[in-house]
């Protein structure tokens, strides 16, 4: 039997309204690199996070077994004990600190006295820094140095806690391909020392040049797993494991009567970092819109779709936004949310509860927010047909809710994205970019909003919609844009596209 | 306990316990705060933080920020008018549209630096403190100045007096009080009237015409204890004033709900096309220019102005907020709770300096009660969340 140092079983995880995993297996041998790869929302997080105990033991069902013992982690400190260790993809490192600060923060260092003991915690800093063959002063600050070397940080903290189980959600993200290959490069050394890795990606040539097994996750679940040598491990063997469910009818019929008129059409769309003005996020993109249509746009995240949406949305996202827009065939400068919202753009953000909604305020708050002047005269607010208008509005997206006067907070997460969906309805907009209208919620919510989708082109708008579940977009759209790597990757019309020709302009691009 | 009684308690929470504490004060008194001279100073010892915490209300409702320079605002805006009537003899009416302007402006330059550069109003509203106390003491040449010009007291300390009507009891101020209760209980009517006509849901008749009722006695009861003394006072005339015209903003305009929707989250409110810097700047021009009001109601009050008026006033406000419901966090804050909540701070001050209760407790009572009512705000959301 192989040595397998960590055997998780029948894992299954709720939150309100959906299920995130169900019945997930996974088997990490000794000593290897395990790779967990699946489409975004496909779970795999949720099982690293089931792991580490940042789910405590018991908000999910199932055995955890790891070193041959059932593991039961109230909290992160309790896996990291047993020499888990886990890197998220967003580096959790105090950019004012310095990298020794950073390697022992919450983990001190410290003399008899009580106080923590620097030179102690600047040299053993170091030794860790050698080990990953990072060469800096350990009183350096975290900002002062690269993306790649604060990775090479959080590995050299992953050693100082006695890591036998490396956990790396998407390491690679952030880097250029040279500190990518480096990083690789050095976990296929750690491998030599005996170290088990786990690694997220969406990369697939990185988990086919370091990983010895890998384990596809879809919708939740488990689909198989994979291993060097034994099966087919390559790039077309894993995407077709990914994407390969059926397409039935999750998908509200709709009859395609696409317009002639172009209802939006951007040309040479460029959009700059707004922190790093010298990163171009999305590069030289054109793309139109018709009356009528459903267009898609594919990719992983961190493609630049969501802004290249908020960009085109009043420049609510980056600077140094260049290239032309047109609303109607008409020229437009939209400088702010305002302006675009009065020729007819609705945005509805991916991130509902950040950037979409105001959860301490009601349903009819929120619905009436982004063009209030409707129920207003003179600047004085008809509270009675507000109500009214924001009830019927309710109605027709069919938000669940005791009373329009509940906090948009205490619904579920389909309810809240109706009651989001319904604030940009009663905005009246011609073109709704909607960024990943269907984000944790559940299915039965998403066929809803799929059928609101249908009943919005059936009256002559145009919808933009960024997903990334590919079925999706498959399912609804007329035409497809793929982006990858902020450039356009390619069109597709909906009837000649499949997920593997999608996934395949995703990866010859990066 | 049945759900439409505890909505009741959490919905009037605070006017309870300032009916509780009103009716401790009445006991531990033995009746004396509700002697007519009382209950008329009570609104005018208490009319500048009024209106102040008008203000200090809509800077709260953007996030939780707060003006520190209120202070030294009214030092600087009283000690011109003091300075501009007194020393050179200005006419009084053009002093007044003056002052007004100097604490618009002063709110303007700090808008300007919250609204548009995005320095935190913390630190933008400490250095306004510093430095607005600093010119407020030029503009007086660290003297105290008095005020003794007649015309500009009348503005705003004077009494409302009929002749022939008021000449033995003050009865014109018991005819406004109960026009005021027809309005009250008339506009509800009609309120329910328009709604039953559209079709739109109703509250209870119970409910409407019980707060209408309540709110017209009480109304009438403290007009008639006004007839008993002085009548109606112009400065009460200015308090409410300025409360009815906050109230109306925040609850009726979308200007108002603007700025409850950037409290509640900033970005969407942002991407719903509203012009958030815009808010945030109109919150301290506007709070500079009720700043400067109120310089003038505690200058014509006292009836002089030196270098230590208006210290710690920005802090009455600020509780009052608090205590009145308004959330550290921004986003919730009534104009009506506010007023419960200087209300209470002010019964109070009043009740315990009729007790003869030195200032020092005053300091320890009041502070306590600020965080007995914050802290009780906070258990009750995270209950009912």
């Amino acid at each position: 039997m192989a040595d397998n140092i960590l055997v998780m079983e029948h894992i299954t995880k709720e939150f309100p309204g959906v299920k995130a995993l169900d019945n997930v297996n996974l088997e990490v041998q000794r000593g290897e690199i395990h790779a967990l790869i699946g489409e975004n929302g496909a779970g795999k997080s949720t099982l690293m996070n089931v792991l580490s105990g940042q789910y405590p033991y018991g908000s999910y069902t199932g055995t955890v077994t790891y070193e041959g013992k059932e593991c039961h982690f109230k909290r992160l400190s309790d896996s990291e004990a047993q020499g888990i260790v886990i890197i998220h993809q967003e580096l959790a490192l105090i950019p004012l600190l310095s990298i020794g600060e950073n390697m022992f923060l919450g983990n001190e260092i410290k003399n008899s006295l009580g106080y923590i003991d620097w030179d102690k915690t600047y040299s053993e800093a170091e030794k860790h820094m050698a080990q990953v063959g990072l060469h800096e002063s350990a009183q350096t600050l975290i900002k002062d140095i690269g993306t790649g070397k604060q990775q090479l940080v959080e590995i050299a903290k992953a050693f100082s806690k006695k890591v036998k189980l490396l956990i790396l959600d998407e390491p690679t993200s952030s880097l250029n391909d040279e500190d990518a290959k480096m990083l690789l490069d050095l976990l296929l050394e750690f491998k030599k020392d005996g170290l088990t890795s786990i690694i997220i990606t969406h990369k697939l040539n990185e988990i086919v040049y370091c990983a010895d097994r890998v384990t596809i996750l879809r919708d939740g679940s488990t689909i198989e797993t994979l291993t060097k040598g034994v099966d087919d491990l390559s790039e077309d063997r894993i995407i077709k494991g990914m994407v390969g469910r059926s397409m039935d009818d999750r998908y509200p019929q709709r009859e395609h009567k696409v317009g002639s008129d172009v209802l939006l059409e951007a040309k040479n769309w460029t959009v700059h970092h707004p922190l790093y003005p010298e990163k171009i996020v999305d590069d030289n993109i054109s793309f139109k819109v018709h009356k009528g249509e459903v267009i898609g746009f594919s990719g992983l995240q961190g493609a630049g779709r969501t802004e290249l949406a908020m960009s085109i949305f009043g420049k609510s996202y980056g600077t140094g936004i260049s290239g032309e827009l047109y609303i109607k065939g008409q020229k437009v400068n939209l400088k702010d949310p305002r302006a675009a919202i009065s020729h007819g753009l609705a945005y509805v953000t991916e991130d509902r509860k950040t950037n979409g909604l105001i959860l301490d305020e009601s349903i009819r708050f929120n619905t009436t927010l982004a063009r209030i002047a409707k129920v207003c005269s003179k600047g004085i607010i008809n509270v009675d047909l507000e109500r009214h208008l924001a009830e019927q509005i309710t109605e027709e997206m069919g938000t669940k809710t005791p009373s329009n006067e509940q906090k948009v907070g205490n619904l579920s997460g389909g309810n809240q994205q109706k009651a989001l969906l319904g604030k940009w309805m009663f905005a009246e907009p011609e073109i709704l970019i909607l960024d990943e209208p269907t984000r944790g919620i559940d299915v039965g919510a998403k066929y809803d909003i799929y059928c609101l989708i249908n009943e919005m082109v059936a009256n002559g708008k145009a919808v933009i919609m960024i997903s990334s579940e590919m079925p999706e977009l498959l399912g609804m759209c007329d035409r497809i844009y793929v982006m990858s790597e902020g450039k356009l990757a390619g069109e597709l019309a909906a009837k000649d596209a499949t997920q593997e020709k999608i996934m395949a302009y995703i990866m010859q691009n990066s | 306990m049945n759900t439409k009684v505890k909505d009741f308690l959490t919905k009037y929470t605070m006017v309870i316990a300032l009916v509780i504490v009103f009716a401790l004060f009445c006991f531990l008194t033995d009746g004396r705060l509700l002697f007519a001279q009382n209950m008329s100073n009570l609104m005018l010892q208490n009319g500048y933080v009024l209106v102040l915490a008008c203000g200090m209300l809509l800077c709260i409702l953007t996030g939780g920020n707060i003006d520190l320079s209120i202070g030294s605002v009214i030092c600087l805006t009283g000690g011109i008018a003091a300075v501009l009537i007194s020393n050179m003899g200005m006419n009084p009416y053009l002093t007044i549209i003056l002052c007004l302007a100097v604490g618009l402006l002063v709110g303007i330059w700090q808008g300007y630096w919250i609204g548009y550069v995005r320095i935190p109003p913390f630190i933008t509203t400490l250095a306004g403190m510093f430095v607005f106390r600093g010119f407020g003491r030029l503009v007086l040449d660290n003297k105290t100045v008095s005020i003794q010009n007649k015309s500009f007291l009348n503005v705003f300390t004077s009494y409302i007096t009929i002749p022939g009507l008021d000449d033995v009891s003050k009865y014109s101020a018991l005819i406004v009080g109960i026009v005021a209760a027809i309005y009250v209980i008339f506009s509800t009517m009609r309120s329910r009237a328009n709604k039953a006509k559209k079709g739109y849901r109703q509250n209870s008749a119970l409910a409407d015409f019980g707060r209408a009722g309540i709110i017209s006695v009480v109304i009438v009861w403290y007009c008639n204890l006004l007839r008993q003394y002085k009548g109606i006072s112009v400065m009460l005339v200015w308090v409410v004033a300025i409360c009815l015209i906050y109230n109306f903003i925040t609850s009726k305009t979308a200007f108002g709900r603007y700025f409850y929707a950037i409290g509640g989250n900033e970005k969407a409110t942002k991407l719903s096309g509203i012009d958030t810097n815009k808010i945030y700047f109109i919150a301290y021009a506007n709070m500079g220019l009720l700043a400067g009001l109120a310089g003038m109601l505690c200058a014509a009050r006292v009836g002089s102005v030196n270098g230590n008026t208006g210290t710690s006033f920005e802090m009455d406000a600020i509780g009052s907020c608090f205590i009145g419901g308004a959330s550290a966090y921004g986003g919730v804050g009534t104009v009506g709770g506010v007023v419960i909540g200087a209300l209470l701070l002010g019964v109070i001050n009043m009740g315990m300096s009729i007790m003869g209760i030195g200032d020092s407790w005053q300091y320890v009572v009041k502070g306590a009660v600020l965080l007995v009512a914050v802290v009780f705000d906070v258990l009750s959301n995270r209950k009912s969340s």
